[in-house]
């Protein structure tokens, strides 16, 4: 299950996917009291098991991305697995299958460094004292690849047609003036 | 060890390796295969426990009868006089110890029988019905024969214990069992 959120509602239909990171420490996970997230041999956090899952909301509170989202009516929360009945068989997650600009991309790290040679995967990302390592990777421009990606950076920042302050393509752009 | 290690996939929030977490993270892993392996491995100790319960109460029955044997038959004990009962009377006794009722029936002027009343079916007291030559479990119509005690219908299989009787100077006492226990 995918979510998109809408960057500004007011004036733009602009949506983004928020697809789960899959961190090598959930906190989703840390957090649930009912042990109903759990994370597969191969490193997929699964969505909430049904059976288990109590509705607390502690996973929604405590995920530094915002992925994991409560269906009151159902009692259960659900996010983003990679579309693990879709993967474990060799298909693509149906986010990525449907991108028709390939900006979410599943595959090899060879496949997307021959398919944008001038990004690098980035997965460490700083969340106040919190740093996460994810599965899945962030792109940014290869010559201007920071130590981690803030994730509290987006959360003050006007919205689209207003400064951004930490833009990494600007900053790459002026590194390869300089 | 090692082969556990290789399960745990997650990385703890401190980022200390699996073995230096504390125990409550190691059984309640957020890893699939790892939480797998665990209630695996509790069923498995539940399993194994219980059977050993199992084991140990076979032997604890073993004890219990050898320990019953080596105490031997109880003493002697007068229980009735023989002008107390006409023929087909029947009188409640304890033998050996408070709480293990019996029952005396007298069934013909010379022959007395006496049991244990708890029916060996569901220990309900059975009732003696000499005008029928049996006793009578009312509880699941359990019926035993009334001169040995073996069980004739219903659901008993076993028979009633029997108390050893012996009568002297018109009196009559009980003198150990003859078969089971009270």
């Amino acid at each position: 299950m995918i979510q998109l959120d809408y960057i500004d509602r007011a004036n733009s239909t602009q949506t983004v996917p928020v697809v789960c990171m899959h961190c090598d420490s959930p906190t989703c996970a840390e957090v649930c009291p009912a042990h109903a997230i759990k994370r597969t041999g191969d490193g997929v956090v699964q969505s909430a098991k049904k059976s288990r899952c109590i509705a607390c909301n502690n996973c929604v509170l405590a995920c530094p991305f915002g992925i994991p989202k409560m269906n009151t009516r159902m009692e259960l929360m659900m996010k983003c697995d990679q579309c693990y009945d879709r993967t474990s068989i060799g298909k693509l997650p149906m986010c990525a299958s449907v991108c028709p600009s390939q900006a979410l991309f599943f595959g090899t790290e060879e496949e997307i460094a021959r398919l944008r040679p001038n990004s690098a995967p980035i997965n460490t990302f700083q969340f106040g004292a919190q740093t996460i390592t994810t599965r899945t990777r962030m792109l940014v421009p290869k010559n201007n690849v920071p130590e981690q990606l803030d994730v509290l950076s987006a959360m003050y920042q006007p919205t689209i047609g207003n400064v951004i302050e930490e833009d990494l393509l600007l900053d790459a752009m002026n590194s390869e003036d300089a | 060890m090692s082969d556990e290690d290789s399960e745990v996939i997650s990385v703890a929030p401190d980022g200390r390796p699996a073995k230096d977490q504390p125990a409550w993270r190691r059984d309640f892993s957020i890893d699939w295969p790892e939480d797998e392996y665990r209630s695996r491995r509790e069923f498995v100790a539940f399993l194994m426990l219980t059977s050993a319960a199992f084991v140990a109460g076979q032997f604890w029955i073993l004890l219990i009868q050898a320990w019953r044997k080596a105490a031997g038959q109880p003493p002697l004990k007068e229980i009735a006089s023989v002008n107390e009962l006409a023929v087909g009377q029947s009188k409640l006794f304890e033998y050996p110890k408070r709480g293990n009722h019996c029952i005396l029936v007298r069934l013909s002027d010379t022959n007395f029988v006496a049991y244990g009343q708890k029916c060996t079916h569901l220990s309900c007291p059975v009732l003696p019905r000499p005008d029928l030559g049996r006793m009578h479990c009312p509880c699941h119509e359990g019926w035993f024969d009334i001169r040995n005690g073996e069980p004739v219908a219903g659901p008993p299989r076993r028979p009633l214990p029997r108390v050893g009787l012996e009568v002297r100077e018109g009196k009559v006492f009980a003198n150990g069992y003859v078969e089971g226990v009270i």
